[in-house]
């Protein structure tokens, strides 16, 4: 049973850890030509686990800002950790102790959370260390690859690899929106407030990492207000 | 990049991103009753993910506000290929691929017209 839990997610893994192999090959890539050795690139992915937070970290690297400036650009684009881990906290089964929870919540990405989230019942943390295993090793591996020979690739295919990222974001967001009024309003509204706070003026000077947790709590709570039903009426 | 500058860079952004995963998930162990919460908290990933492709995926392939549109449009067919797939019920590495390969194929067409 255990095993079969570690297997499970270990499977469960898989996917998310190939998508990843490409979107932190393109990472990779772009650490090295802001001013990264690989070995520097590999790190930031290792300790980092995050797609977003990594992008603006190394941009802010390269302009040698400060020290504070990188910690808070961090805290707010990676603040829909803060939802989601308190989000998966209501799926913890009765062994996840302090330790396991504290194990666990290195890799809670964007995708990892959406595929836990999405299991019925209670999580183990059998089932959660095989989910972590495929997309740690993916991320940090693409990573290496990009630093190390995405510069060998031609310009067509690094221009079309620069999607990649998105097009996951769009697999997890779009099929529950097809299936779930409720989830389709949310995405609705968060899509339209993110072009509104781009493209409008005076609310365009919001920085980008601000944009999206104004969004995030907008859009959640007017969805939550309109269908309180939330998970229940998605299923 | 010097290691001397790298090294403080890399530390605050590993510990800032690892509490703010840990610290919610650890300290809270407490059932959520109100429903409004818990169906806030379920809508919230949706939205994030939403904010930060909506209009971010635009730029995704080199276009810059006022410069050549051709990346504009190939971004544009790889988001609706994307699209196609993932409204297909399609995993997270097939929707990735088709949007990479939606990209190429928009690419390959401006090459083609010049």
């Amino acid at each position: 049973m255990k095993k079969a839990d570690f297997v499970k997610g270990l499977k469960h893994g898989v996917p998310i850890g190939l998508g990843y192999l490409s979107v932190s090959f393109a990472f990779g890539i772009q650490a090295v030509a802001s001013g990264l050795t690989p070995l520097m690139a590999v790190l930031v992915s290792m300790t980092n686990v995050t797609s977003a937070g990594q992008l603006a970290g190394i941009t802010l690297m390269s302009q040698l800002a400060p020290l504070s400036e990188v910690a808070l650009t961090q805290l707010t684009i990676n603040l829909r950790y803060a939802l989601m881990s308190l989000s998966l906290s209501q799926k913890m089964g009765s062994e996840m102790n302090a330790l396991r929870r504290m194990i666990f919540s290195f890799c809670n990405t964007d995708e990892i959370f959406a595929v836990a989230s999405s299991q019925p019942g209670k999580l183990g943390h059998h089932y959660l260390y095989g989910l972590m295993v495929a997309p740690y090793i993916g991320w940090s591996l693409g990573t290496l690859l990009g630093a190390v020979a995405g510069t060998l690739l031609p310009l067509f295919v690094r221009t079309a690899l620069g999607i990649a990222i998105y097009g996951m974001f769009l697999a997890i967001v779009i099929p529950p929106s097809r299936k779930a009024s409720n989830v389709r309003l949310v995405v609705i509204i968060s899509a339209v407030l993110s072009i509104a706070l781009r493209y409008l003026p005076v609310l365009k000077s919001i920085s980008s990492g601000y944009a999206i947790i104004l969004c995030a709590l907008t859009a959640s709570a007017i969805g939550a207000w309109l269908h309180p039903a939330g998970e229940e009426g998605a299923q | 990049m010097s290691w001397s500058s790298f090294v403080p860079y890399l530390l605050v952004m590993a510990l800032v991103t690892y509490l703010i995963r840990m610290l919610p998930l650890t300290l809270f162990r407490r059932p959520i009753r109100s429903r409004f919460i818990r169906s806030f908290l379920y809508y919230v990933p949706y939205a994030v993910l939403t904010a930060m492709t909506i209009p971010d995926i635009l730029y995704a392939t080199g276009y810059t506000s006022g410069g050549d549109t051709k990346p504009l449009w190939c971004a544009l067919f790889g988001l609706i290929t994307a699209c196609f797939f993932a409204w297909k019920d399609k995993g997270l590495l097939t929707v990735a691929v088709a949007a990479c390969c939606g990209v190429a194929a928009a690419q390959a067409f401006f090459l083609l017209i010049g």
